[in-house]
């Protein structure tokens, strides 16, 4: 590498305004990183007081109300807050125009008035939490929400602001990967990263507008009253649940694309190998972006929609699943014939494997119609999208944050507090979690405040190891920015797990201000690991 | 085992079609876990016998990303495992939504935050849905006010309750006994709380039951047949006997300060005494108690003189009790 | 790379390579957020859809207190400022900075036309009462017979209502055109702002084209 190694984007420019008018992708990554992580461990804190209070059957710590407002806030939190924004907006940002060989993304510009459109929408949401919180759920269902007293504007106004830098980001990206790629970077070249990135934009940019009109039409009944889903003025509220969740169906795939692309990029770099199937795992990308649309209904099969619905709904749902299935072998068998280095980003990757796998295979039950009717609305539905959303995502969330953490940020962590959190988090997910399954089909529905006797010991179970998921959770954020903290910087040219796309091979660490000192040629594809050898370098 | 294992997973067994969805469950489960197995010792095999040994040499690995016959079989058995179960799933469901012709009728209406049961021979119940066994029952449900969702777990049957619509679900229970309903569609404050009991009886017990329905109560004495109300009509989902304010003051409380002033959220206020009691019961919106929110159904139609009669008359006696 | 280049014109940013790119990445993108902005439309007029299907026979009748003539009027408004628009881009692709300022304004007056007649319509509604929801309150003779009339005039005011927005954006982005036209930061090399805004405009017209007809001229 350059001895250019100085300046890097983190120490240039300098100055508070150069960060606040910053037109650099990752400032604004670093910025989204840093607001995702704040949202994440409100949301998170939020979790932790309801799993207090369900401990045990009563009314312990919380009255009705204030659990009911909880699991909204930890919902809308968690869900519009942080996985959908700040993971493409954090990885995302910082990573793309790396690994296609740019200088930023498409339109900068657009880029930091998306990072501050998500912040002033985020300002409603928490003006909600000031102002007395809402209690409808993150699903907004009416007539409830059209009657509740909560404060259902303000937090679907920050929802319906939040969409347009969903959709920014989105536009952002897909211009960026069509348009910037470096001359020979074809599309069967790139990162698998970068394709779940564009997958995610596609369906950012075609579904959140279906959101945007949802949540102001709900703002427009609440408002005006214009009987749109109010049923005693000729409306439906069953029509809310379909515009709802022909956005929020895609949504779970906006969550969850990038995490598949996470693992993507670490199991063939800490595996030292070539990644099994690229073509299927993209292809498989695109088919789950564009399946993900149909299937909505399976949110509604005891909301008495049609029965030639359910069988469409149903018939359509399996088929979302084999593609994601077809992915997790090719994970599996990359690692067959490699160097495999059990490191932090490893063992994430692993834990998700194990996590998303229980996830997935969760939601083939909840696709049977005839089982869904017992399932629907119980615990059991919400151990499985804690699997998928959880398990997969944010524990690949956190395995991308190990990974590129040295690239982006030019410190190393210790790892062996790193792998020990991994463990930690794996251990009180699945303690947490697993439960919940067993509490669902044995009839206790969700969103309740208390409950019945009979349910008292899985929710004690549930509750102690999300204590040690939550410890462990935070071991595993602290310890990483324990790194900056201590500066156990490492050498700017340094390639810790040998990696071989671009944001790798061609740029320091952190790096430079406009990336690349010269355009990159590209020599090889991100995972040639059985034509080259990438050594692994870090000096502090 | 698959019985013990079905005891483990599942709550009882009571309608017909509730074996058939166990079993469809334990049909993905066994497969679920089987690919899941092959998940994990797929990674951890693949991890541990490939891992990078201490000081070994960094080498060039293998070029194999592809293998047809590996793919189509990542394919083809998911695949037609999901299309059993899609089968499956739906013929059961077909089951459970044609409603056999002799299926008794009884309408079910829910509201925040108790269930109403209206039977075909007239009579209305309270949180207590009563049916015959090894009889079809048809429950016609719609809401009053917001979404609620109906959901008897040992009857695998639930089904959601819309405002100004009419949902069906049907089922035939096997097993006499008492079962829990719970409200599986948020629907405010005391959505936890609106829980009923479904009580299966024997056919010819529900027949006497049925009609004697409504004149079973004739003979209790009123604060006894007020203390029965209590529960059977659900007031103690908002309102306490033992002094702590719930959604509604506790029935201890408006006892204790009988004869007295209480102040209402408009600045009002009105004497405790029997009228107060009556009105508060039937036109609850009329005086909303301060520091409490108005959220009160009218009873107006649901209880018949008698029984409000009864009512008064038990709340009188709570502070009595509670001087002994 | 390319922003030492002292050669390249001070429009090209430094992160694109020529402006053949950067023209490129541009055109791609606004079609792209064409794309959201027809969905959003969609999911309104699916809720037209739902609700047509279920009162047919109100909304026919609802729809003959609507005022055709302004409809029509405000269409052929809105074409010519389509037109008007085209012809701008085409002036600048000639350099005539003149005549692209002069057809950016005409542009400009059209759509204020086109809003002008609309809060004729909307004014004209809001005294007679024909409002969405509960605010409905209009029982002339043509409408008392009518089941749930403030369905209509619901959607109707939502969908005209976006639109009219978009034609008022529209309208904010062209003046923004003519500054930049007549100061001459737009000539023949580089007019990919006119060209973006003239695709997003001519969707705002193709909006209309849809809506016109299944307000004003059904049944």
């Amino acid at each position: 590498m350059s001895d250019n190694t100085k300046q890097n984007y983190l120490n240039h420019p300098k100055g508070i305004m150069s960060w606040l008018l910053t037109l650099d992708h990752k400032r604004i990554g670093l910025m989204y990183l840093v607001s995702g992580i704040l949202f994440f461990f409100m949301g998170g804190l939020l979790a932790l007081v309801m799993r207090f209070e369900l401990a045990a059957p009563g009314n312990d710590i919380l009255s009705n109300d204030l659990y009911n407002n909880a699991y909204t806030l930890h919902g809308a939190i968690m869900i519009f807050l942080f996985i959908i924004p700040a993971i493409p907006g954090a990885l995302g940002n910082i990573l793309l125009p790396l690994m296609v060989g740019a200088k930023d993304v498409a339109f900068p510009r657009l880029n930091l008035a998306s990072f501050y459109i998500y912040s002033f929408g985020a300002l409603f949401a928490l003006y909600t939490i000031v102002n007395g919180g809402v209690d409808t759920g993150w699903t907004f269902y009416t007539p409830y929400s059209t009657q509740s007293s909560s404060n259902v504007v303000p937090m679907t106004l920050g929802i319906f602001i939040i969409g347009f830098s969903s959709i920014l980001t989105g536009l952002n990206f897909i211009a960026t990967v069509h348009k910037m790629r470096i001359p020979g970077l074809t599309w069967y070249k790139l990162p698998l990263f970068v394709w779940a990135l564009y997958g995610t934009s596609l369906v950012q940019i075609t579904a959140t507008p279906v959101l945007a009109i949802t949540m102001v039409l709900l703002m427009l009944e609440r408002f005006l009253g214009i009987g749109i889903f109010d049923p005693a003025l000729g409306g439906d509220p069953v029509l809310y649940q379909h515009f709802f969740w022909f956005y929020s169906h895609p949504a779970v795939y906006i969550m969850i694309l990038p995490a598949f692309g996470i693992i993507s990029e670490i199991i063939p770099v800490h595996s030292r190998k070539k990644i099994w199937g690229y073509k299927f795992i993209a292809y498989s990308t695109l088919s789950i972006a564009f399946i993900g649309f149909l299937v909505w209904g399976h949110h509604m099969f005891t909301s008495g929609q049609s029965v030639f619905s359910q069988i469409v709904f149903s018939f359509i749902t399996y088929f979302v699943g084999i593609p994601t299935g077809v992915k997790i072998f090719s994970w599996i068998l990359t690692m067959y014939k490699g160097q495999v280095s059990f490191t932090p980003p490893m063992l994430y990757a692993l834990s998700f494997l194990f996590l998303f796998t229980i996830g997935g295979l969760t939601g083939i039950f909840l696709g049977a119609v005839a089982l869904d009717i017992h399932l629907h609305d119980t615990y059991f539905v919400v151990a499985h999208f804690h699997y998928v959303m959880q398990g997969g995502t944010i524990v690949a969330f956190l395995g991308g944050l190990h990974h590129w953490w040295p690239k982006s940020f030019g410190v190393m962590y210790n790892q062996t507090i790193a792998n020990i959190a991994a463990l930690g988090v794996f251990i009180g997910f699945n303690g947490t979690f697993f439960p919940q399954f067993l509490l669902g089909l044995r009839g206790m529905p969700r969103r309740y405040a208390t409950y019945d006797e009979q349910f008292v010991e899985l929710h004690s179970y549930s509750t102690f190891w999300s204590g040690i998921l939550g410890i462990s959770i935070f071991i595993a954020v602290m310890n990483l920015f324990w790194s900056f903290i201590k500066k156990n910087k490492v050498d700017p040219g340094s390639n810790p797990w040998g990696g071989m796309s671009l944001e790798w091979t061609h740029t320091s660490s952190p790096p430079h201000p406009h990336n690349f000192e010269e355009e990159p040629v590209l020599q090889h594809g991100p995972y040639d690991y059985d034509k080259v050898i990438v050594e692994k370098t870090y000096k502090k | 085992m698959l019985d013990r294992l079905t005891e483990f997973f599942f709550p009882k067994q009571v309608s017909t079609f509730a074996s058939d969805i166990d079993n469809l469950y334990f049909f993905i489960f066994y497969s679920s876990v089987t690919l899941f197995f092959i998940v994990v010792f797929g990674m951890v095999y693949l991890s541990i016998k490939y891992r990078h040994r201490k000081g070994e040499e960094l080498k060039l690995t293998s070029s194999k990303d592809h293998s047809n016959l590996l793919e189509s079989l990542f394919f083809i058995i998911p695949l037609i495992l999901v299309s059993i179960t899609f089968v499956w799933g739906i013929r059961s469901y077909l089951k459970m939504v044609i409603v056999p012709d002799d299926a008794i009728e009884i309408k079910v209406t829910g509201q925040s935050w108790f269930w109403t049961f209206d039977y075909p021979d007239g009579g209305t119940t309270l949180n207590e849905l009563v049916v015959p066994s090894n009889r079809p029952v048809k429950l016609v449900l719609s809401s009053k006010d917001v979404l609620h969702s109906f959901f008897i777990p040992v009857m695998r049957s639930k089904m959601d309750c819309l405002p100004n619509r009419y949902n069906v679900m049907w089922f035939d229970a096997t097993k006499e006994g008492v079962y829990d309903i719970f409200c599986t569609e948020y629907c405010g404050t005391g959505h936890s709380q609106m829980g009923a009991k479904v009580i299966v009886m024997k056919p010819a017990q529900y027949d006497d039951w049925a009609s004697e329905l409504g004149s079973e109560d004739d003979d209790l004495p009123l604060d006894e047949l007020g203390a029965k109300l209590y529960t059977k009509k659900a007031c103690n989902t908002c309102h306490t006997l033992d002094g702590s304010a719930l959604v509604g003051p506790s029935y201890l409380q408006t006892s204790q300060m009988w004869g007295q002033e209480r102040v209402f959220d408009d600045g009002t206020s009105s004497i405790i005494d029997d009228n107060y009691i009556r009105s508060s019961i039937l036109e609850p919106m009329t005086q909303i108690v301060a520091g409490y929110q108005g959220v009160m159904p009218t009873y107006q139609g649901l209880l018949s003189d008698r029984e409000l009669d009864a009512l008064i008359a038990f709340l009188k006696t709570l502070n009595e009790d509670s001087q002994i | 790379m390319s922003h030492h280049n002292p050669d390249s014109p001070s429009h090209l940013k430094h992160y694109f390579y020529d402006v053949n790119q950067q023209y490129e990445t541009s055109k791609f993108a606004m079609w792209a957020f064409i794309l959201t902005e027809v969905l959003t439309f969609a999911g309104l007029f699916v809720a037209y859809i739902v609700y047509r299907s279920w009162y047919p026979d109100m909304f026919i009748d609802a729809h003959k207190l609507l005022d055709v003539n302004k409809g029509l009027t405000n269409t052929i408004v809105l074409i010519t400022s389509s037109l008007t628009m085209a012809l701008a881009i085409w002036a600048i692709q000639k350099n005539n900075r003149k005549l692209s300022v002069l057809m950016l304004v005409a542009t400009f007056v059209f759509a204020l036309a086109f809003l002008g007649i609309k809060y004729l319509e909307y004014s004209h509604k809001f005294e007679v009462g024909q409002l969405p929801g509960e605010f409905y309150s209009y029982m002339g003779p043509d409408a008392v017979h009518l089941n749930n009339p403030h369905i209509f005039f619901s959607i109707y005011f939502i969908m005209t209502g976006l639109h009219g927005l978009h034609v008022a954006i529209g309208m904010g982005l062209i003046a923004w055109l003519i500054y930049s036209t007549h100061k001459g930061n737009l000539t023949s090399e580089y007019y990919t702002p006119m060209e973006m805004i003239g695709i997003f405009w001519h969707l705002v017209d193709l909006i209309w084209i849809y809506l016109f007809p299944l307000f004003y001229l059904i049944g």
